[in-house]
């Protein structure tokens, strides 16, 4: 859409309907994306199954019983992706560590996107020595190698999830925040954000009513992005005993677990480890999807 | 008045003293009063005068036009009337002046001004297509200003925003309302905005530009919504504009800016008649006109100096076909009658000049502006 011009005579591609506002065209756009909507279902199905583990785990993902005779059963139609070590159904830990994997994902995007686009949205619209300061500060951030950094702050402290989300939340703004930045860089010199002081909206309204929803397109792209991002982060640290602690299940952990023993029983680790593939990718493909269908320059 | 008791700028040019600029008087006490309004643009490249001392008055149902060229201050102007400059790097300079119903304005908390920006002064913009918000229906957007200028209720909001698309005549408000900016034609949106800037009955509307964006029939149709609905709600109209044909139709008074300061003011129909500056001549003759036979317009030479540096004298000499030595050197003042600034006393509905043409008319005979095609030559 180049601005400036008359377009009164283009037609417009995707035809509007009455009250169609942003979301239904991308709505619209996004429902065609056939990848973007397998990944959708895949997330679906992983949030469902961690909603109702309890429900959908064949057994307990903790409880151990008859250790000898239950011990590393291969896949088997009693235990469909076999048990580990300790006797215990690979499956039922994978959906309960779904749990903790996507609570732990979601929290610390919320929190990371949250902080990042107030953060990118101050330094975008004041510009100057809020913008210097912002900045800076994020670059500091993004110039700590951040896995080290975690595992830092988590050898520090004892591990626990709630540490871990704060600790993700924290950490991740950075591209959000600059992302944002961008945005609103541009966005400042628009004219409904001049026609807004010119009706007398103080700061905070123009910024929060009028900015930010102009930017949570490439903001929701970049927190289904991260939401990945932080499942991989985690499981890293599970993997390394400094994220989620037993018999708490996780899929780091579980891959951990499995690592020593992966030519006798390779069913231990691989299918928590296939597992945090498919996430992954579910959470990358909706967010490429997104991205398409809510690109404005996409939009012909 | 203004400047008696507040500190004034050490004058950074030689120019005199522009603060004697007084404007002829017109009856009624002003609503809105600039006076040696200067906005300065303090940048790496040095100190860019783009407003230097402006004065007018606007009184109420009345329509004053503000013309010039690209680069003149017409926009800086009306953005200094609201404080909406950005600073840095722009500054209203000390001993500007700009009361509202004899309030200053100049130099008031932001928190004040933003009480008065869309309540008393409002303002519409030159390109529709982004002046909206993309991501609320438009109705949304009529509402805002009335809930919060006015503390209307949701609802009530909304009534009253159908109320206002249909006073600025879109068709089917009702449905409208729930309509997305991308969902209407330019002009539309532009009607719209206009509906946003009236929701909370401003005593004056700033319109910057409000149709260059638009094509010829939209843009009648506009003008002709702004000057009807002065005349039904009895509010001003600043129009900034380059376009003289506009002002012909649109505007009472006329304030002829170029470089950052007014050259020539008075009501419309003296100007256009008789216009007392070459510049405005200048303009005037480059317009076509319907049935007179000319192949080529008259062209003004040259380009605006630079806001960096303005020249000593005469801001125009350099573009002036009559200049001579004077020009050069001695900087014209705008003459008025010496009345009070708030304008009443005389009812001199006269024109004013900056130009020594003003005081030896006889150097106007022999010399004018000469068409593209002889200067082509």
């Amino acid at each position: 859409m180049t601005e400036g011009t008359l377009r009164a005579a283009a037609p417009p591609a995707v035809h509007p309907r009455e009250g169609d506002s942003q979301w239904a065209i991308a709505a619209r756009r996004f429902r065609r994306d056939r990848l973007a909507l397998g990944g959708l279902a895949l997330v679906v199905i992983l949030s469902a199954l961690a909603i109702f583990a309890p429900l959908a785990a064949p057994y307990d993902p903790i409880a151990q019983h008859d250790i000898v005779a239950t011990s590393l059963q291969p896949p088997s139609p009693a235990h469909a992706l076999g048990t580990d070590l300790f006797g215990r159904d690979v499956l039922s830990r994978i959906i309960y560590g779904a749990r903790i994997s996507l609570t732990i994902g979601f929290l610390a995007v919320i929190i990371s996107v949250t902080l990042g686009t107030l953060l990118g949205a101050v330094a975008g619209y004041f510009g100057g020595w809020a913008d210097t300061l912002v900045m800076r500060f994020t670059d500091t951030v993004l110039a700590f190698p951040r896995l080290i950094l975690l595992i830092l702050i988590v050898a520090l402290f004892h591990p626990s999830v709630l540490l871990i989300i704060l600790v993700l939340g924290f950490t991740q703004w950075p591209g959000t925040a600059r992302i944002v930045r961008g945005e609103v860089l541009s966005l400042r010199e628009r004219e409904f954000i001049q026609a807004a002081r010119a009706l007398g909206f103080g700061r905070a309204r123009i910024i929060l009513r009028h900015i930010v929803p102009n930017v949570l397109g490439p903001v929701i792209v970049a927190a289904t992005l991260g939401i990945g991002n932080t499942i991989v982060l985690e499981a890293g640290l599970s993997f390394l005993g400094l994220g989620v602690q037993p018999p708490m299940p996780s899929w780091g952990s579980m891959v951990a677990d499995g690592r020593g023993n992966l030519i006798g029983a390779w069913w231990v680790a691989t299918f928590p480890g296939l597992t945090i593939v498919l996430t992954v990718l579910a959470f990358n493909l909706v967010g490429d999807g997104l991205r398409d269908a809510l690109d404005p320059r996409l939009r012909q | 008045m203004s400047g008696d008791a507040r500190p004034r700028a050490p004058a950074p040019d030689a120019d005199g003293p522009a603060g004697t600029d007084v404007l002829p008087a017109r009856v009624s006490a002003p609503l809105l009063s600039v006076r040696d309004l200067r906005t300065y643009f303090h940048t790496d490249a040095g100190v860019a005068r783009a407003v230097d001392g402006i004065s007018f008055d606007l009184r109420r149902g009345e329509i004053l036009g503000i013309v010039g060229e690209s680069g003149c201050g017409k926009s800086v102007t009306s953005l200094s009337i609201l404080g909406l400059v950005p600073d840095p790097p722009g500054r209203i300079m000390p001993g500007s002046s700009v009361r509202l119903r004899g309030r200053e304005l100049v130099g008031l908390p932001v928190r004040e001004l933003r009480a008065v920006r869309g309540a008393d002064i409002a303002m519409i913009f030159q390109e529709p297509m982004t002046s909206l918000n993309p991501v609320y229906p438009v109705g949304d957007q009529v509402a805002e200003p009335l809930r919060l200028h006015l503390g209307l209720s949701r609802r009530a909001a909304r009534t009253r925003a159908v109320e206002l698309l249909e006073l600025v005549g879109i068709a089917a408000p009702e449905r409208r309302v729930s309509e997305y900016p991308h969902q209407l034609s330019g002009g539309m949106r532009q009607r719209v905005m206009i509906a946003m800037a009236l929701a909370c009955e401003p005593d004056i509307l700033i319109a910057d530009e409000p149709t260059t964006a638009l094509d010829v029939t939209i843009q009648a149709q506009i003008l002709e919504l702004i000057a009807g609905l002065r005349e039904r709600l009895g509010m001003a109209v600043l129009l900034i504009t380059h376009d003289l044909g506009i002002v012909a139709e649109t505007c009472d008074q006329v304030l002829v800016m170029y470089a950052g300061r007014a050259v020539e003011s008075g009501p419309v129909e003296s100007i256009f008649r008789m216009p007392g500056h070459p510049y405005t001549e200048g303009l005037l003759g480059a317009v076509p006109r319907l049935g007179e036979d000319a192949d080529r317009l008259a062209v003004i030479p040259g380009q605006v100096p630079s806001a960096y540096a303005w020249p000593p004298g005469c801001r125009f000499a350099a573009r002036c076909p009559y200049a001579w030595e004077r020009c050069a050197q001695e900087p014209p003042l705008l003459p008025g009658l010496s009345v009070p600034l708030s304008g009443a006393g005389v009812a001199e509905q006269g024109t004013a000049a900056r130009c020594w043409l003003v005081e030896e008319p006889e150097r106007r005979a022999g010399a004018g502006f000469s068409s593209g095609a002889e200067a082509a030559r």
